[in-house]
């Protein structure tokens, strides 16, 4: 596949350098230098010019490109990049935004501006953070269908309340689905009469809140509930948007903002958090506060450094979790030797987002489970899959052993798959199967 | 051009307004004709308000309305409306020298104060009188029709009336119904501000005319004799105005149980926000439901309710009839069978009540007089709540107290974490901190006001050897100011506030004009700010 690349920032090198042994390869920048740079670090080419500018996109060979991955630092200048390269050619254009409300645009309608795939830097790493408060007993984690499914794996210990149990039994959640059993490296299609036994570990698909009640009950003491303190410094983007997805589980976060302005805008668009305005590193406010007290602490302030700092003062002030937006990705390492639990970096989640969904293909979206002995599929259902217009029930038996419908989502709402539940056209559906299965089964579902 | 206010183009579109006064007129005059009473006071006031709204009319060609122009245009038209539409009453007692006989030269109208008096009571709902005895001997039914009519107009504006109708209003009408309309701020309905007004009396009259057909389907029916057509309309135009004046001496007290169950509702609908029956009726009705104000709203007049039928039920009526009261042992016997450990009747009289008082409407279905201690305060407490923001509703309306209440935890949230940030929530939307400033400088000012006020009174009260309690004083100031109607003891639902001094009556006049305005509009004329450059 040959794939443009505009922008040679951090996103976009750490995309080339992903590609660059498996696809064509070209990267469109406007500062020379960094094109040379790239030319000779990866098997890429490069062309120096302004990516939003036809002649340019010409020069990068347009015509014969399937895929054009906008990821500039400008959110306008990605938008125009891929409409530009729609209105010349029909290659996939995938647009990486800092924005939300571009996303939410493109969300309504996903043919708006242009762009085939959208990636929001902000909310994907506020995403990735509020998945590690919720859930820090799971060993995995993967977001399907636009986060509306979850799919975790959990271990299960001796005194785990499921423990000894079979699936049956232990199926005692709503909307939620046990999809496999790993135990000694193998995987077990999760049946009703399985027994889940300690150090096994379940697969379970479902909504993200049942998911998290799942964790609350195999692990009690690692899973934080809702009554769990949080506490987000700085009032950055991510750091609002950690906090509205910690309000929408249940969470009342706190979030400190030093600027008095964006500090009252914050409370007005966080009905359930407290917003304090102060500095996070005034040592004083802090004990007045009791930040020693919360159980983590993400700090998303604007500099790498004040970000460490911030988690460095707060485990030493007792705190139990630190997570910190980490910038620049090469100090994301360090900085978690030195001390910060959690270092995030919100260009390499984007990156990784961008090439697991290059990688993957268009519709599909997977995660491999024990180094790819299974895999979980979603795949949206046309009028020519076996699954559509009919039961459950009905079309499994015309479906191999070794293959689990785990969750369906319905514009955008999720629906729990039971034996009874009728698929319909256009229906996102996440499939757990055994590898060789899914592969042979892909094409008819 | 001059930043001055243009004191000429305000006075002419309060001449377009007078003017148009003649319409509302005929409709007295018309029940005048069927009921072969006088027309002279009818007649006479057309003319006097038709050639003193054109004349003040041509002072200005083409009125240029600005900010400061609607305030001035506002406070001067509703005591323009006041003093003309005394003059039906002053014809009706005095007649005109040489042309027409006096009709009723007893009336108590007679004496200007009291006319103008009753004619201030009327537009601003407030529904406190001065007349000496309600019946048609002493009045006839088209002058008590007019007053009737007064609060309607009053009800739901008299200037977003004029903004409905009046294309020259279509520019400053934001404004304008801003400065009348009850409650903090405006909720603009439609793009277009005269549609607004339009959609919001549309609602006001289908609302009026549905009770006029169920409380004369009563009579219709059989079930209640007393609520005949003339009745039924009477009411239909006082409930919804949340005014009071009812032809009836004894108010809703003559009616059926039956009819004071169908005005309950009315009366809660009449101080709920017009602009959420507009929602209802453009196919968004969960609006209704969700409105925190409301919520709480629906929440008060429960709880009061529910207090206060408590009382009644247990036997919370005073033990004896006052001396000199307005009401005798019998009538206290009567209720004590019918009320005390009855459920129905308790709940009745609590509801309506409570309704009556909150919403401002001020119409009895029994002398409150009757009650305890502990139900009169409840209820004196009850007069300082109001209906919502954009009802017809008076006093310092429900959502200002909803929001002090919800300002008062937000410090005593800050007292224990000083940094936090908290903005006032309505209903999940942040409020400005200028509004809630606003709101507890108007709250406080109202209150400041009240006391005042009540000194003055009381002052008067002694000077003119009147024996008044403090309640009955704190009653009747709290009573005009917020537009209710009838306090407690003389000035009661089924007595009068004819006892005031001139002086009083002048001065609650005031009270009932700044009242209805809710203060700050008329007050800022006052500050040399507003006149200078």
């Amino acid at each position: 596949m040959r794939v443009v690349i505009v922008g040679a920032g951090q996103v976009g090198s750490s995309i080339a350098a992903d590609l660059a042994d498996t696809h064509e390869v070209i990267v469109v920048d406007c500062d020379g230098e960094r094109v040379e740079e790239l030319n000779y670090s990866y098997d890429v080419l490069g062309v120096t010019g302004d990516g939003t500018s036809v002649s340019t996109l010409e020069e990068a060979g347009i015509e014969e490109t399937d895929m054009v991955i906008a990821s500039t630092d400008n959110d306008e200048t990605n938008i125009v990049v891929c409409s530009t390269v729609k209105a010349i050619s029909d290659a996939f254009t995938i647009a990486r935004v800092k924005n939300t409300e571009y996303l939410r645009t493109w969300e309504r309608s996903e043919r708006a501006f242009g762009v085939d795939f959208m990636v929001c830097t902000n909310l994907l790493a506020a995403k990735s953070i509020v998945r590690m408060i919720g859930l820090p007993a799971a060993r995995d984690v993967d977001p399907f269908a636009g986060g509306k499914v979850q799919m975790a794996e959990f271990e299960v210990d001796d005194d785990s309340p499921v423990a000894n149990q079979t699936v049956a039994e232990a199926d005692r959640f709503d909307s939620l689905t046990f999809v496999a059993i790993l135990r000694n490296g193998c995987v077990e299609i999760a049946r009703g009469e399985t027994v889940i036994k300690p150090g096994d570990r379940a697969v379970v698909i479902g909504s993200p809140t049942s998911v998290q009640e799942f964790a609350r009950s195999v692990a009690p003491e690692e899973s934080p509930g809702t009554a769990e303190e949080v506490v987000v410094v700085g009032g950055s983007e991510i750091g609002y948007h950690v906090a509205r997805l910690l309000e929408e589980r249940g969470f009342r976060p706190r979030l400190i903002e030093r600027d008095g302005e964006r500090a009252r805008d914050l409370a007005e668009r966080l009905p359930k958090s407290v917003v304090m305005e102060s500095d996070a590193t005034d040592i004083e406010f802090l004990e007045r506060e009791h930040v020693g007290d919360a159980d983590v602490v993400v700090s998303t302030l604007d500099s790498d450094e004040k970000n460490l700092l911030v988690s460095l003062l707060a485990s030493r002030m007792g705190v139990e979790r630190t997570i910190a937006i980490i910038d620049t990705a090469d100090y994301v390492d360090l900085f978690e030797t030195v001390g910060v639990d959690v270092g995030v970096s919100p260009r390499s989640v984007v990156a990784e987002e961008i090439s697991r969904f290059t990688r993957d293909g268009e519709a599909e979206n997977i995660a491999l489970i024990e180094s790819d002995k299974a895999e979980v599929l979603e795949i949206e259902v046309d009028s020519e899959s076996i699954l559509a217009g009919r039961p459950i029930r009905e079309s499994m038996q015309e479906l191999p052993d070794g293959l689990v419908i785990g969750a369906i989502t319905r514009d955008r709402e999720f629906v729990t798959p039971r034996g009874d539940t009728v698929v319909e056209v256009g229906d996102h559906v996440v499939v757990f199967g055994d590898i060789d299965v899914v592969d042979d089964i892909a094409p008819k579902l | 051009m001059s930043v001055r206010v243009d004191t000429r183009a305000s006075l002419s579109l309060v001449g377009s307004v007078l003017k148009y006064l003649a319409v509302p007129l005929c409709f007295p005059l018309l029940v005048a004709l069927y009921y072969e009473e006088t027309i002279a006071p009818f007649v006479g006031t057309i003319l006097l308000t038709v050639v003193l709204g054109v004349g003040l009319e041509r002072l200005d060609a083409d009125p240029d309305l600005r900010a400061r122009e609607g305030f001035l245009m506002v406070a001067v038209t509703w005591l323009a409306v006041a003093v003309v539409g005394a003059i039906p009453y002053l014809i009706e007692a005095h007649g005109v020298p040489i042309l027409v006989e006096p009709v009723h030269p007893e009336s108590t109208l007679r004496n200007p104060a009291n006319a103008l008096f009753e004619t201030m009571s009327g537009f601003t709902t407030t529904g406190a009188t001065v007349l000496g005895d309600i019946s048609f001997e002493s009045h006839t039914r088209a002058i008590m029709l007019w007053r009737q009519l007064t609060q309607w107009l009053g009800g739901m504006g008299i200037v977003v009336l004029a903004v409905a109708i009046l294309p020259e209003l279509s520019v400053g009408g934001a404004q304008l119904m801003d400065a009348e309309a009850p409650g903090p701020g405006i909720e603009k309905l439609t793009p277009r501000i005269a549609e607004t007004a339009r959609a919001l009396w549309g609602a006001y009259l289908g609302l009026t005319v549905l009770e006029i057909a169920l409380l004369y389907s009563l009579n219709l029916a059989g079930i209640d004799g007393a609520m005949t057509f003339y009745n039924a309309v009477s009411h239909g135009l006082t409930t919804m105005p949340t005014g009071g004046f009812s032809p009836e001496a004894r108010s809703i007290e003559a009616f059926s149980a039956a009819a004071q169950w169908i005005i309950i509702p009315f009366m809660i609908a009449a101080g709920t926000n017009f602009a959420l029956f507009w929602h209802v009726l453009t196919g968004d009705p969960k609006r209704l439901v969700r409105d925190s104000e409301f919520k709480f709203y629906v929440g008060v007049l429960g709880a009061l309710t529910a207090v206060i039928t408590a009382v009644l039920f247990a036997g919370g009526l005073v033990s004896a009839a006052p001396a000199g009261g307005t009401f005798d042992a019998a009538y206290l016997e009567t209720f004590r069978a019918e009320i005390v450990g009855q459920l129905e009747p308790s709940l009745r009289y609590a509801a309506f009540q409570a309704a009556s008082i909150v919403t401002t409407t001020g119409y009895a279905n029994m002398d409150f007089n009757a009650w305890g201690p502990t139900a009169q305060y409840l209820l004196l407490f009850a007069m300082f709540i109001g209906g919502s923001a954009g009802s017809t509703g008076g006093a310092v309306k429900i959502v200002r107290w909803y929001v002090i209440l919800k300002s008062v935890r937000r410090e005593l949230f800050t007292t224990a974490h000083p940094d936090a940030v908290r903005p006032v929530r309505l209903g999940g939307r942040a409020l400005d901190e200028r509004a809630v400033r606003g709101i507890y400088a108007f709250t406080l000012l109202y209150l400041v006001i009240f006391f005042v006020s009540a000194g003055i009174v009381f002052l008067d009260a002694t000077r003119s050897g009147l024996s008044l309690t403090v309640l009955e004083v704190l009653s009747a100031i709290a009573a005009t100011l917020g537009n209710v109607g009838p306090g407690f003891g003389a000035v009661g639902p089924m007595g009068s506030y004819l006892a005031f001094s001139n002086a009083s009556k002048l001065f609650m006049f005031v009270l009932m004009w700044i009242g209805r305005l809710e203060i700050i509009p008329v007050l800022v004329l006052l500050t040399p700010e507003y006149w200078a450059r």
